[in-house]
């Protein structure tokens, strides 16, 4: 990281990975405890599939809220690539190159769409998102009730079920994913431009950044993100899904996870790597009690406490630092 | 000239009505031409009466945006309260009153920690009510092991659903129509009294309104709790309509914003009216009720809803010069 190119911002490793690492000690002492095995592979298999799916996602949300901007369509864009990439494979794996290409195409358009508004149209980025997200709500209740489409058998063994040890092949795609962001973010013109227009967009705008283009791009990314999530969850199903977007929380858990990690919501400070840190956590909460059996509801009032918590405690670091 | 500025801000405030105003307008005079007698008293009255649960979300929904805050945890809070309410009622019609003391100190509660999260612990609001979300649909569900318990005896559901009979001319007036003039009147007050210039001030600009001697936190935690109250009053209005289900508040928090944004409330904070909040959630419903009558599918309902709110924004973003 301390090359001869300075990273686009100061930027110091978040807490996330320490409080990840204190879940993982503390959940591997409880589970132990309770006579079970956190680190067994079935259950970081399933750990590394619950990251792969929100970080998919998270990774490309960190983009726009990097730029001060806000993707809370992504839940409704991940249902519809689900369909998409099923429907056009049909079960058939000749179509499997046809059908990416499909649903990476629509959802790219949908990314454009957000970014158009947000930027030319200059509708504040939380209405215009959710306006995108009704749209395709509309358009998913209307035409689906149930599953729909035949994922291409080759997906379903490659992307979705395939592992190399614990590691499932989607997790490096994630991990894949994730570095070629920060590679964008910290080594590109576009990355430091982004993050400038997160920052002051004023600033930036005077210092010839063309915010409007690095803008729509960041959305773009992002709505390219979410169809991958979409692609890699159509795999793990082997059909689409109309409300796995949402039943998955996809919109507010990135966001959640990308706060976490160490990103401001007001844009221009932060990272990938945090974000993936964020996931990471969220994903191992949900292993530990997992293994402790804990009642499903009980697990979603713990994982909004330990959000605000974990926010919480990295907002007083940042306080400390400012002053 | 900081003065001037915000002297400029008051002007745009009483202009900013005229774009919601004209939407409404446009959307009744499209209802009437299909349902002529729509704007018949007893219709409009049964219409008003409906209204009032969102209606009342969105002014709560204004003091925290004005705040330069955001509420996402209401439309839960809704949810949470009715099913409080019908298991600890069970149909017993003398519980009413206690149960709805209760409830009301609930959502106080609820408010409180909404607001001394964000404002002490310095937690983004967006997430600190995401994470109270997330707490209040799990406990709820935690608590009736995901099945409503209970009922509501008639006594309560009555302000829902009934109201004064045998008026001249208006046939019935909803005790709901009465709840919300009576808040709006309330609103009003706040948003002319000290408490709402500050509010204000606070949400236009934080730093100034902090050196002026306001004290920012308090401000903020009190539009929080007022928030709270009003989902608390809907709540108890909604399950008097619609009765008890795990949906009563689904969504409810995105009308309440979408209105308040429609209604010309900037997010962010600073600009803005609760008249304009309150007009922008009636403009939404008589959105729902003509698509109603145009045999919009129910399916399609979010799809028009989205296009709608996108291109009134986009209008009224138009309409401003940039600055």
């Amino acid at each position: 990281m301390s090359g001869a190119l300075s990273p686009p911002a100061r930027w110091t490793p978040p807490g996330v990975f320490v409080a990840l690492a204190l879940t993982l000690a503390i959940g591997w002492l409880a589970v132990t405890l309770d006579g079970g095995r956190l680190f067994s592979q079935p259950t970081t298999v399933s750990l590394l599939h619950v990251a792969t799916g929100l970080g998919l996602v998270a990774v490309g949300q960190t983009l726009v809220v990097l730029g001060g901007s806000l993707d809370l369509s992504v839940a409704y864009v991940v249902s519809l690539s689900t369909l998409v990439a099923a429907e056009t494979m049909a079960g058939d794996d000749g179509a499997l190159l046809p059908a990416i290409a499909l649903t990476l195409a629509v959802s790219a358009a949908i990314g454009l769409v957000n970014g158009l508004l947000v930027t030319v149209a200059r509708i504040n980025p939380f209405i215009a998102t959710v306006g995108v997200g009704l749209l395709l709500k509309g358009y998913l209740d209307n035409g689906y009730d149930g599953p729909a489409g035949k994922t291409a058998p080759a997906l379903v063994k490659g992307l979705g079920y395939q592992r190399v040890g614990p590691v499932p092949v989607s997790f490096l795609l994630l991990l894949g994913v994730t570095a070629a962001a920060w590679f964008v973010l910290a080594r590109t013109r576009f990355g430091h431009h982004l993050i400038a227009v997160g920052g002051d967009p004023e600033v930036a705008r005077l210092s010839g950044v063309r915010g409007h283009r690095v803008l729509v791009t960041a959305h773009v990314l992002c709505a390219l993100c979410a169809g991958l999530a979409g692609i890699y969850l159509a795999g793990r199903l082997g059909a689409g899904a109309p409300r796995v977007g949402t039943e998955g929380l996809y919109d507010l858990e990135s966001i959640a996870a990308v706060v976490l990690g160490g990103t401001a919501l007001a844009g221009g400070r932060g990272g990938v790597i945090g974000t993936v840190g964020g996931v990471l956590l969220l994903a191992s909460i949900d292993a530990v009690f997992n293994q402790l059996e804990v009642d499903v509801f009980f697990k979603q009032v713990i994982r909004g406490v330990v959000i605000i918590a974990a926010v919480a405690v990295h907002a007083r670091r940042t306080l400390r630092k400012a002053t | 000239m900081r003065t001037a500025r915000a002297l400029h801000r008051l002007d745009l405030r009483s202009g900013s009505l005229a774009p919601i105003v004209a939407i409404l307008v446009v959307l009744l005079i499209l209802l009437t031409a299909r349902q002529p007698d729509f704007l018949s008293p007893p219709s409009l009255m049964a219409f008003l009466g409906r209204s009032a649960p969102i209606v009342l979300l969105a002014a709560g929904q204004y003091f925290v945006i004005v705040s330069g805050e955001l509420d996402l945890s209401v439309g839960s809070l809704v949810t949470a309260q009715v099913v409080v309410a019908a298991r600890l009622i069970d149909g017993d019609p003398s519980a009413g009153w206690p149960v709805a003391l209760l409830l009301f100190a609930f959502g106080v509660a609820v408010g409180l920690v909404n607001g001394l999260v964000t404002t002490r612990l310095g937690v983004p609001s967006f997430i600190t009510t995401l994470g109270m979300f997330l707490i209040l649909v799990g406990a709820v569900y935690l608590w009736s092991d995901g099945a409503p318990k209970g009922s509501l005896s008639e006594e309560f559901r009555r302000i829902g659903r009934s109201g004064i009979e045998n008026v001249p001319v208006l046939e019935r007036v909803p005790y709901a129509l009465l709840v919300l003039l009576a808040v709006a009147a309330l609103a009003l007050l706040l948003t002319r009294s000290d408490f709402g210039r500050t509010l204000t001030a606070v949400g236009g600009n934080p730093r100034t309104a902090e050196l002026s001697g306001v004290r920012v936190g308090r401000a903020k935690t009190l539009a929080f709790v007022l928030s709270a109250l009003a989902a608390t009053l809907a709540a108890i209005l909604i399950g008097g309509y619609s009765g008890v289900s795990f949906q009563a508040g689904a969504g409810l928090e995105f009308g309440a914003i979408t209105a308040a944004v429609l209604g010309g409330v900037a997010l962010g904070g600073g600009r803005g009216s609760v008249v304009g909040a309150m007009l922008g959630a009636l403009t939404l419903e008589t959105l729902f009720t003509l698509m109603n009558f145009y045999g919009v599918s129910g399916a399609l309902e979010p799809t028009v809803q989205g296009a709608i709110i996108l291109l009134a924004v986009a209008a009224a973003s138009f309409r401003l010069p940039s600055g």
